[in-house]
């Protein structure tokens, strides 16, 4: 149908030969199985990491904010800094779900899932600070207008601390909506694949009945549309809206016009950059190269590139117009003369170097599309992103109007603590998460298969694009019978060439197998009851009567010829014998084999 | 409830979109269609009135917007009308500027939290309902359609479903 057109120029977005229930499967496999051993291992970290931070936070709020390092001059040091540095984080996950989709980029579907998880968990943990910082926080309601007894005493909205409370609310709010929304047709895919009773009801609880009617679809796809439509502005308001904290302020280095659109292309700059560093762990983790491409990785950097490009436009600004502007406190700014040879030199050159000189690099195909090296400049920009808004924040309020009140901030354990418990709450949520929900969204990624699959791509490069993309054979599937296709294939009873010893018929299903069966038996050696001898097999660990007589079977009599099976042989051996030991189980037989063909 | 309906299955998109216009140009009653994903224009195919829920939101804005404006003239204007940092508070318009981030952010809030209910009552979506996908697989890669066989021949339809592609054809009664 021609309704699935796409450029040829494109490259597919799915690539492997999916269908659409492999692309359930393997979005739902993460979640049917069971953590490994490394999940657990990254989670206690976060876990443990979280906990002190917790720890700091209390120690913070029951002492007094004079645990940390903020003096007299510098009120407002780590935690302003970690807050604008998450916020900013939460940014790119708004922009890949709202504004790519108003845009019809369909690269987003692989990434949006995610990358709005990554948006909710980091405004969670933005949140922490506005109200871990305050002196005391137990009062932190007081900035809601709510009538009282004082009078009806309300508060004062033409402070940006106030727009920001709102500001964060309403995103936080609005995306977790959003998101949620989006993940009601794959709780309910989830739900309808389920057999363990109490998952079945837990997702049946979370996908709220979804039951893909035709009018749901209608609504959903419109409220998707219209909530993008607003989450765009939102996510421009929300960060222009932090930028008012210094940019409405009278702080040298602060008072500054530029903010708003300067610190919004360096908050999706930095959420591009997490999203980077989150998805090429969990791509590999969890098994989804398949969705979460190189493309989608050099789409990223592109995106990284041009958000980069003016955040270093808006530096070089800011440098220019605080030596045009003639003022004299301008030369203390974050980004001056006296800022790259003052005291923070080291957080100005920081600056420069992650955020200016390392981003250039993604200008070379090569390197953007090259995995490690876009993890690395992805770590890079993070740090960088942090050195900004500390440049921002510290050094501007340093060396202010006064002389006398010129002063250092150095970070107490505290500071640090709580910074750390963050990225630890993050982690722990984020794991969580790639465990117990759809990390793609998989009733997107479906509208995309025919259009963006490499296997649809294929069949239209080979017979034009008017190639009709209908299933050729719609009555196989039985709603049990979901099995790969070359796996039913049915064996041919008349193959001449077979080895005589083998009695692989039972168990073979198709004629690949077979081939690889023979292949195996042609490189391990075939037994010749004339001349050899069979081994006694039960003596090798986990085989009992019946596996040998299985391994019988498949041609398999001799300790020298299990000696020479290779990885790929248990493979196979495990997809043609019924409860074929794992590998823990049999640990190592070609070792056993080895000794015991010697004796 | 049509008291006998034929629940059709169809295993590709493109089959249901082509079944779902011969079905209508046979003037036989879809009923609904299941879907596992959006499939584009299928809602037009089945003769499907736009939704309104665009509409809604606009007006939920504007009443974010109201409440907004309502709420930081009482509060900053009329009630305690006081000089904080400078900033004039004789007028509502004077001290406007200030006012804008949250007349913004209200008005998205609400625009966007009010539509998101109104989806969900209308298209009766709550934590703890039923699903009412009559096939489970119609959540992962099958698309069922189905037809209102009452006042119909039973074989005959049956047999107009199978030349359409369907895979696989239930009848289901209703008593």
């Amino acid at each position: 149908m021609s309704s699935h057109y796409e450029a040829p120029i494109r490259e597919p977005l799915v690539t492997g030969d999916k269908s659409y229930h492999d692309v359930s499967v393997e979005i739902a496999a993460p979640i049917e199985g069971r953590a490994n051993k490394s999940w657990w291992i990254v989670f206690s970290i976060a876990l443990v990491a979280f906990l002190w931070g917790l720890g700091c936070i209390i120690y913070t709020v029951s002492t007094g904010i004079g645990v940390w390092g903020l003096n007299k001059t510098i009120g407002w040091a780590w935690d302003i800094t970690n807050f604008v540095w998450w916020v900013g984080i939460g940014h790119a996950g708004t922009l890949i779900s709202a504004v790519l989709l108003l845009f019809r980029q369909k690269w987003r579907m692989a990434v949006n899932r995610s990358a709005e998880a990554m948006t909710i968990f980091a405004v969670v943990q933005a949140g922490l600070f506005p109200i871990i910082h305050m002196g005391r926080p137990w009062l932190a309601y007081w900035v809601l207008p709510i009538p009282n007894q004082f009078g009806s005493l309300w508060v004062n909205f033409n402070s940006p601390l106030l727009w920001d409370v709102f500001a964060i609310s309403t995103y936080l709010s609005v995306s977790l909506v959003f998101w949620w929304t989006g993940l009601l047709p794959d709780f309910a895919m989830i739900r309808d694949r389920a057999t363990k009773p109490f998952q079945k009801k837990i997702y049946t609880l979370l996908s709220f009945g979804w039951s893909g009617r035709v009018k749901d679809w209608q609504r959903f796809e419109e409220v998707s549309l219209v909530l993008a439509g607003l989450a765009t502005p939102l996510v421009l308001s929300v960060h222009t809206i932090v930028s008012f904290d210094f940019a409405t302020s009278v702080v040298p280095g602060w008072h500054s016009t530029i903010f708003p659109p300067y610190f919004v292309a360096g908050a999706i700059f930095s959420g591009f950059a997490m999203v980077q560093t989150l998805l090429l762990i969990m791509r590999k983790v969890v098994n989804l190269e398949d969705y979460i491409t190189v493309l989608h990785i050099e789409y990223m950097n592109k995106v990284i590139i041009l958000t980069g490009g003016i955040v270093s436009v808006a530096y070089i600004t800011e440098f220019f117009i605080g030596w045009y502007s003639g003022s004299p406190y301008e030369n203390y700014t974050y980004l001056s003369w006296g800022a790259a040879t003052g005291p923070y030199w080291w957080a100005f050159w920081a600056l420069i170097t992650c955020n200016f000189i390392v981003p250039l690099s993604l200008w070379v195909k090569k390197l953007r599309r090259n995995i490690m090296w876009t993890f690395v400049v992805a770590l890079i920009i993070n740090t960088g992103m942090w050195f900004e808004r500390f440049n921002i924040i510290v050094v501007d309020l340093s060396h202010g109007r006064t002389p006398s009140s010129w002063a250092m901030f150095s970070p107490t354990f505290v500071d640090i603590g709580v910074f750390i418990g963050t990225i630890g709450f993050f982690f722990v949520l984020f794991l969580l998460y790639a465990r117990t929900f759809p990390v793609i969204a998989q009733a997107e990624v479906k509208t995309i298969l025919k259009s963006s699959g490499e296997k649809y791509k294929k069949l239209r490069a080979e017979h034009g694009d008017e190639v009709s993309h209908v299933d050729s054979d719609p009555t196989a599937k039985e709603p049990a019978s979901n099995i790969r296709e070359d796996l039913t294939e049915q064996f041919d009873e008349e193959n001449p060439e077979h080895e005589d010893t083998v009695n692989a018929d039972a168990i073979t299903l198709s004629e690949v197998q077979k081939e690889r069966l023979d292949e195996m038996l042609s490189r391990v050696g075939v037994y010749d009851p004339k001349t050899q001898e069979a081994g006694d097999l039960t003596k090798l660990k986990a085989v009992g009567p019946l596996l040998q007589q299985r391994l019988h079977q498949v041609g398999l009599y001799t300790f020298d010829q299990v000696s020479k099976l290779e990885e790929r042989d248990f493979e196979l051996l495990n997809e043609l014998i019924d409860r074929f030991p794992n590998a823990e189980k049999r640990e190592d037989w070609v070792a056993q084999a080895t000794k015991l063909k010697n004796k | 409830m049509a008291s006998k309906l034929i629940h059709a299955i169809y295993s590709d998109d493109d089959l249901l979109m082509q079944a779902v216009k011969q079905i209508k140009g046979a003037h036989y009653h879809i009923a609904e269609v299941y879907t596992p994903f959006p499939v584009h224009g299928l809602d037009k195919a089945v003769g499907l009135a736009p939704t309104r829920i665009a509409i809604t939101s606009f007006l939920y804005g504007l009443v974010g917007l109201t409440v907004a404006v309502l709420m930081m003239d009482f509060m900053m204007i009329q009630d305690w009308p006081q000089n904080i940092g400078g900033k004039p508070s004789f007028h509502f318009y004077e001290n406007m500027p200030a006012f804008i981030p949250i007349m913004f952010e209200l008005t998205v809030f609400f625009a966007a939290h009010l539509m998101v209910i109104t989806f969900y009552m209308r298209s009766k979506l709550w934590p703890f309902k039923k699903p009412e996908n009559p096939d489970i697989r119609t959540t992962d890669d099958h698309f069922m359609v189905e037809i209102d066989a009452s006042n119909h021949n039973v074989d005959k339809m049956t047999k107009f479903l199978y030349d359409t592609g369907a895979a696989e054809i239930k009848l289901i009664e209703n008593n």
